[in-house]
């Protein structure tokens, strides 16, 4: 007996509380439109925080809602945040006017229902790669125009090639590499270095060897994918690579192939700045497949997207941003910034005027492919998920290869069926 | 959390006390009175409001939203356009029979218990030192506190790049020693014991601060009485300082419960649950299904969730039970 009467007055205060606090939510769908077309602010996110508004990525987008005649408010996520939020801000009726995204997220994206196809808006992508645009590709439509794109190779150290007396052009598929491993082990150096991280970027960087021994992503358990699984864990068994592999990011993975002890590092055409500043002379191989040749390699790199509004007379000042980001000047600037290799042969060609060394990198992104194209889509991330805990589970030795996969399809089949 | 309990007041009955004759000074008195009790009630009104606006807004309308998306399907399309179907407890049955609940329940469980017991012994022992008074005692407590102190995302950084296999610090004492190096995150045998360590480490200093005010609050005149009597150390620590300190341990320790069983983000950093779910508890593997991967599974990831707040709130039960006993 605890004054019934106290607790039925809180009982009604929490019920206004709780009303009050509905009637917010009700009212905040209209507070994402804004003003109207007429001049007034439009949103813009990326996944660029490195960039802050006095940089050139950040000039160039206030430049490009000058030009179209409004302002431009630029907001900075970290890649792994901007999809879950793109997801939130569009469920409460507020998404961003225009949204650079990565492109794995595009297909998780237009599944939501939330992206305009780039023929509804009267985008042009005729001059974009196929390959590069396939990843934004949904049944036939695409959803949104690449920015620039990158992909993965081979960075080796020659100091250290060269006092094992390794020489580069002899890897050529598989074997030879893991015999150029073991002489440098044996001169008392370290092997390789790359990222089987339990996150994408461990997907992202497992799939050059997955594709590279003709690995099918529909298929995680076949022969082929356990090869490429068990020579990344023959590596770590022999001491070719570090155990750590299995903490490092891409950045990780950098710093240790920056260390100077290492013969070879996977990385990105993103780190080519960094390869300067090393302080050692550098070369970048691609990489191999098993059996010789180049292997196939995912296409990293972001998409501008316009996400749908409610408002739709925002989609003519959008399309004009969106041109001004992706037309072959401002193309340029931006993928000399990024390190990036630009989508269009246009300005691919310029890019290779100015740098030669971005040759191997244009070779590269022309054979490499979307992780979400030939009509995997939102089938992807149920793939890539049990496939980077396959890495994981074969590289530490808690499964064999073989069995890490078959639990890995077994869970991807469950959830794409 | 112990001023619940409210002495009985005499049951207020104006019936019976106006009783018989109702002239018309009783009846103006009656209704000044009235009026008197509705102010001061609304004055209490807007005294609650405030509270209780806040608890519906960050506690009641979350846990309800919660609730509710572990009942609906939601895919990204539905999860958007806000129309996911409700299917009852599929998402819980889905949860329940995923390989990786067996596992992720018994390492949460673990990871609290082992902690916790770490972390409680090794507070208690630190508090019994520091109660000594000794010179730079109070320097020395204020240093066990850094762990608190420090921003969680620091302290797992650094015990994560202490951990590491090729170039921690740890790694590097073991060759010192001669000892052979472990594989500290990226085995799945040890990743677990590694993330309970950095935990004990972080929980000490709570545990310390809240037994050592308790210790505080026993009166001197026991332990001279005790030594008077030739009662040794342990015998004081037996029958004085641990009995009378139960009440603040079991405070200490339901705390300490809740906060670990939803440690996520030492755990996220250090290992993000792997290898092989080896360090994978109920809290990162609901961040996992919900935000780990590009395509959200807010469902499931909402069960997982709330399973977790259903077992806090058994312990929370289990506290007051106890509490209770105590009392009574």
């Amino acid at each position: 007996m605890r004054k019934p009467r106290r607790t039925l007055i809180t009982a009604i205060a929490a019920l206004g509380a709780l009303t009050s606090v509905a009637a917010c939510g009700g009212g905040s769908d209209s507070a994402g439109s804004g003003s109207g077309s007429t001049g007034g602010t439009y949103t813009f996110w990326d996944p660029y925080p490195q960039f802050d508004a006095s940089s050139a990525w950040g000039k160039l987008v206030a430049k490009c809602g000058t030009d179209a005649g409004v302002t431009v408010k630029r907001t900075a996520y970290d890649t792994t945040d901007l999809g879950n939020k793109a997801l939130l801000a569009a469920q409460q009726g507020n998404a961003p006017d225009v949204m650079l995204v990565d492109n794995p997220v595009v297909s998780t994206l237009v599944e939501a229902g939330i992206l305009n196809k780039t023929s509804d808006l009267g985008l042009d992508t005729a001059s974009i790669q196929k390959n590069i645009i396939g990843a934004g590709t949904i049944d036939g439509a695409s959803y949104g125009v690449p920015i620039g794109a990158n992909t993965l190779a081979l960075y080796y150290n020659k100091k250290v090639l060269s006092a094992a007396k390794v020489d580069p052009a002899s890897v050529k598929d598989w074997a030879s590499l893991t015999a150029a491993l073991k002489k440098v082990r044996a001169a008392g150096k370290k092997g390789i270095t790359f990222s089987a991280i339990n996150t994408e970027e461990g997907s992202f960087q497992f799939l050059p060897w997955f594709w590279g021994a003709g690995g099918d992503l529909t298929k995680l358990n076949s022969a082929k994918g356990v090869a490429a699984l068990t020579l990344w864990k023959d590596w770590v068994d022999e001491g070719y690579a570090p155990k750590d592999v299995l903490q490092n990011t891409q950045t990780t993975s950098w710093q240790e192939f920056a260390t100077g002890e290492y013969a070879f590092g996977e990385n990105g055409t993103w780190q080519l700045g960094n390869a300067e500043k090393a302080g050692f002379g550098y070369g970048v191989l691609s990489i191999p497949a098993q059996n010789g040749g180049s292997a196939p390699v995912p296409t990293g790199g972001e998409f501008v997207t316009v996400p749908v509004q409610k408002d739709t007379g925002r989609y003519d000042v959008s399309k004009k941003i969106v041109t001004c980001l992706t037309n072959s000047a401002n193309l340029l600037a931006t993928d000399t910034t990024l390190a990036y290799v630009a989508p269009t042969a246009a300005v691919q060609s310029e890019q290779v005027k100015a740098d030669p060394a971005l040759k191997p990198w244009i070779d590269a992104v022309a054979s490499a492919r979307g992780r979400t194209s030939g009509g995997l889509g939102t089938k992807y991330p149920v793939i890539s998920q049990p496939m980077w805990t396959a890495v994981q589970s074969a590289v530490s030795g808690a499964k064999s290869p073989q069995e890490a996969l078959d639990t890995a399809q077994s869970a991807a089949g469950k959830g794409t069926s | 959390m112990t001023t619940a309990r409210v002495g009985h007041r005499p049951p207020r009955s104006p019936a019976a006390r106006s009783g018989a004759a109702g002239t018309a000074e009783e009846a103006e008195a009656r209704a000044l009175r009235r009026r008197r009790r509705l102010r001061s009630r609304l004055t209490a009104l807007a005294f609650l409001a405030p509270l209780a606006v806040y608890l519906g807004a960050f506690y009641v309308y979350p846990l309800y939203r919660n609730l509710d998306l572990s009942l609906r399907d939601y895919t990204v399309r539905s999860f958007v356009a806000g129309d996911a179907p409700f299917s009852g407890w599929d998402n819980f049955r889905t949860v329940l029979d995923d390989p990786t609940f067996g596992p992720a329940l018994r390492h949460t469980m673990l990871f609290t218990f082992v902690s916790i017991a770490f972390q409680y012994v090794l507070g208690l022992a630190l508090a019994v030192f520091f109660n000594r008074h000794f010179r730079l005692a109070g320097t020395l407590r204020a240093l066990f506190l850094i762990p608190w102190l420090l921003p969680l995302i620091v302290s797992a950084s650094t015990w994560s790049w202490m951990f590491n296999s090729e170039s921690g610090v740890i790694n590097y004492a073991l060759h010192l020693v001669g000892a052979s190096p472990v594989d500290w995150l990226t085995s799945p045998d040890w990743a677990l014991t590694s993330v309970v360590i950095a935990n004990i480490w972080i929980g000490i200093p709570f545990n310390l601060v809240i037994l050592y005010s308790g210790l505080q609050n026993i009166p001197a005149e026991l332990y001279e009485a005790a030594s008077l009597d030739g009662a040794s150390a342990w015998q004081q620590f037996r029958r004085i300082t641990f009995p009378l300190l139960r009440p603040v341990s079991a405070i200490t320790l339901l705390l300490g419960l809740v906060y670990t069983l939803k440690v996520f983000d030492l755990i996220w950093i250090m290992t993000k649950g792997g290898p092989d779910d080896s360090s994978s508890t109920l809290a990162t593997w609901s961040y996992q299904l919900g935000f780990g991967s590009l395509l959200p599974k807010f469902g499931p990831g909402a069960a997982v969730g709330n399973i977790l707040i259903l077992i806090a709130l058994v312990f929370g039960l289990l506290y007051i039970r106890v509490q209770r006993r105590q009392e009574a």
